[in-house]
């Protein structure tokens, strides 16, 4: 709606009598007017905040609130999206892993979001499951958790995985079946190891959805995994997504982490990541599968 | 001691204080969570009944996180001032309620009783108002404060300048900070919440902001948000601090969990007053604080979330604050599941605030997994801006990229403005008009052409 040209054309009816001719001329000069763009808009190209969008009066213009909206939507869509569990499965078996389907102990989204507790703890099924399956010790457990992004797994952990599985082939690490779980947060993680018997446990997640990143993956690696761990026992590698940190160099930075760990018998605000140093131009360098580096992994660390 | 009370057809009993004041609390998901909240809906207002017969000196001998455990009841209780209490010491918290809506209730009177009211007074009596109580009485309260500008004045409302950036890069924040500039925002402060937690880093944006402040005499203050402690020592660097930031919440043992104490507070405090930088008042400091963190911390002692963030509240009162706010809906659905949740929380927290003579601002907020949307936010502006808010957020286009949550936007403080008729602190206010950014009744001026400002870029502007 433009607006009335004054206080005596206030009513719809005074409006819709006036002359046609005249009426389009005042609707298109409003139109004109209507949006301020801003003269700075060149500033834009060095931030990805949502800067120089002009204005439509004090409001947004029509095309800033409709792009925002599309963002929160597919940020939405990320957290309740139903999370394709058996399709993860059959995607992650098909790189050629074993895999188990679980489920955490809340029921359905809306308890999830309330009762982050649930999400931590397995359903009842599952811990017969995992119970049933367990073997051998292994190095690592591998959990590919739907987190509040189901959006961000789809997307993100094939890829991931794929290049992880060379650096675990590399290292020569055994693993125990991935797990893909449902409704599961971080914490899971630590049953699941403690039951696989795994001296580490990594859980991919998808994290807390953004606005300009509902896809992001998150990684998180916890030695000796066991129900109680605290967050800060545990190392973290966040962003792992398309315009953020990619699935090669997460793979490579989390597999030294891995080692160091191993090495280490630790892990958490002690273990910091210092991949960095072995990247060859920002990127990391192949995996070579059968020579094992030991250089990382004898690396000394000073105390503390 | 146990409470009870007759509602319908049943009797209802209370173990302690604590219990009937989480009982009380409009139901959020926080409370639910912690297991403390009532189990049906008539309990809940069974307990909003028996609440109301408590006379308010209860809270003077009634501890609900216990006095030799926690060193935030002990300040609440020995800094407590009688003198100031004694009009309301007759008072129940029903009858407290009725006097603040009164007429008697001016904001001279409120100014005078704010040392008297403890927190946990304040959230009593915030449990049996309705959100159109919280903002008649939150209005009424007078909060002022100045480093370089007033804020807090009666038809005023302020803005914080948000200009996060995911790496901190020096030229992605000084476009931010231009645009909010652009869009008549900062009065509040222009303070960034980095990314990294390295005192070089720290430093450079310090030096960044406080660099854009000297260069265009802009009547505002700077803020790098990091821990107090880092803060403390950036400052024995000789590096510019305008205001030193903390978040903190209402237990000892919460705060513990942030890193801090009061002691390491007094010590922040005495760092920036050293430097001697406000021209206007010596308002040096800036908290924030949020519902549910101290459940998150496990440190929340069977006490219901709202109470203990009006105990926070409690926390920064002696600091003399510049500004404070509460982060209403960043900590997550846990806390505050809904827009509906969002809402109350916010006018809850701004009232108590208030009441309690603290300069309270809202990060009007909600992150991707709760119910909300901008249609709640818009709502909860609204509300607050005429409850006389101290001020809110500006972001760009309410999306911050490094956070990841969504909060108000330079467009929504024009519209407050619009529509509620709210100005800016008066110094930035002739500031804006003299810079050519304003018309003279606050409006924004159209730009054509390159504005003065833009020359803090220079190599943006190639």
């Amino acid at each position: 709606m433009s607006e009335p040209a004054g206080e005596g054309d206030l009513t719809a009816d005074s409006v819709s009598e006036a002359p046609a001719s005249e009426g389009a001329a005042i609707e298109g000069a409003a139109i004109e007017g209507a949006v301020i763009e801003d003269s700075w808009r060149r500033l834009a190209g060095v931030t990805p905040a949502r800067i120089a969008l002009g204005r439509a009066g004090t409001g947004m213009p029509t095309r800033e609130v409709l792009r925002f909206a599309l963002a929160h939507a597919q940020a939405r869509d990320a957290v309740h999206l139903p999370f394709e569990s058996a399709r993860m499965a059959g995607d992650i078996a098909a790189l050629g892993f074993e895999t188990l389907e679980l489920t955490s102990a809340a029921p359905a989204r809306d308890a999830y979001l309330r009762r982050p507790d649930l999400g931590r703890r397995l359903s009842e099924e599952s811990r017969a499951l995992l119970e049933a399956r367990a073997g051998a010790p292994v190095d690592v457990a591998l959990v590919v958790a739907d987190g509040l992004s189901s959006t961000a797994i789809h997307a993100q952990a094939v890829p991931f995985l794929t290049a992880f599985k060379a650096r675990i082939a590399e290292a020569g690490w055994s693993v125990g079946p991935v797990c893909v779980a449902s409704q599961a947060r971080v914490a899971l993680g630590d049953e699941v190891g403690e039951r696989l018997k795994a001296s580490a446990c990594v859980v991919l997640i998808g994290e807390r959805p953004g606005l300009s990143s509902p896809d992001s993956l998150g990684l998180y690696l916890t030695f000796a995994p066991r129900a109680g761990r605290s967050d800060a026992e545990r190392n973290c590698i966040s962003n792992v997504r398309g315009e953020g940190l990619s699935h090669e160099l997460a793979a490579f930075k989390l597999a030294w982490l891995l080692k160091e760990a191993l090495a280490r018998q630790l892990t958490g605000v002690s273990l910091k990541d210092e991949s960095d140093l072995l990247l060859v131009g920002g990127r990391p360098p192949t995996a070579r599968i059968g020579e094992r580096d030991q250089s990382v992994t004898r690396r000394s660390f000073p105390a503390g | 001691m146990a409470y009870r009370t007759v509602a319908g057809s049943q009797t209802y009993a209370f173990a302690d204080l604590k219990d009937l004041m989480a009982k009380a609390t409009p139901l959020r998901s926080g409370d639910m969570l912690a297991g403390v909240a009532a189990a049906t809906a008539e309990e809940n207002v069974a307990a909003r009944m028996c609440l109301a017969d408590v006379p308010l000196r209860t809270f003077l001998n009634e501890a609900l996180v216990p006095y030799e455990e926690d060193e935030v009841t002990r300040l609440i209780i020995d800094s407590h001032d009688a003198l100031a209490f004694r009009t309301l010491s007759h008072m129940t918290v029903g009858d407290f309620r009725d006097f603040l809506l009164s007429g008697s209730a001016t904001s001279e009177v409120l100014a005078t009783i704010a040392p008297g009211v403890t927190p946990e007074m304040a959230a009593a009596v915030s449990k049996l108002m309705r959100n159109q109580d919280l903002i008649a009485v939150a209005k009424k309260c007078r909060v002022v404060t100045r480093f370089r500008n007033t804020i807090g004045l009666p038809g005023t409302m302020a803005v914080r300048l948000q200009p996060n950036h995911p790496t901190d890069d020096p030229a992605g924040v000084t476009a931010s900070i231009l645009d909010g500039l652009l869009y008549g925002c900062g009065d509040a402060v222009i303070g960034i919440n980095p990314a990294s937690d390295s005192v070089p880093v720290l430093s450079e944006l310090l030096k960044l902001i406080d660099g854009i402040i000297q260069r265009f005499d802009i009547p505002t203050q700077a803020c790098v948000l990091t821990h107090v402690t880092t803060s403390t020592e950036v400052i024995n660097r000789g590096v510019p601090v305008d205001l030193v930031f903390q978040s903190v919440a209402g237990t000892q043992k919460a705060n513990a969990s942030f890193g801090i104490d009061l002691a390491t507070l007094r010590e922040g405090r005495e760092a920036a007053l050293s430097l001697n930088r406000g021209t206007l008042g010596d308002n040096v400091m800036y908290f924030e604080t949020g519902q549910g963190s101290a459940l998150s911390a496990n440190a929340h002692y069977g006490v219901d979330q709202q109470t203990l963030e009006a105990r926070a509240y409690a926390v920064c009162r002696p600091f003399k604050p510049l500004l404070v706010n509460t982060v209403v809906g960043f900590i997550g659905p846990e806390y505050l599941y809904d827009g509906k949740q969002i809402i109350r929380a916010g006018l809850e927290d701004h009232f108590c605030g208030k009441l309690m003579g603290v300069p309270l601002g809202c990060d009007v907020c909600y992150t991707n997994h709760a119910e909300a949307d901008q249609d709640d936010m818009d709502t909860l502006m609204t509300l607050l801006g005429a409850a006389g808010v101290t001020y809110i957020m500006g972001i760009p286009g309410s999306d911050d990229v490094m956070l990841n949550y969504q909060s108000t936007s330079f467009h929504d403080q024009l519209y407050l403005r619009e529509v509620l008729g709210l100005k800016r602190a008066p110094e930035f206010e002739a500031w804006l008009q003299r810079m050519g950014i304003t018309e003279p009744d606050g409006r924004l001026k159209t730009q054509r052409g390159s504005h003065p400002l833009l020359a803090a870029a220079p190599e943006l502007a190639a």
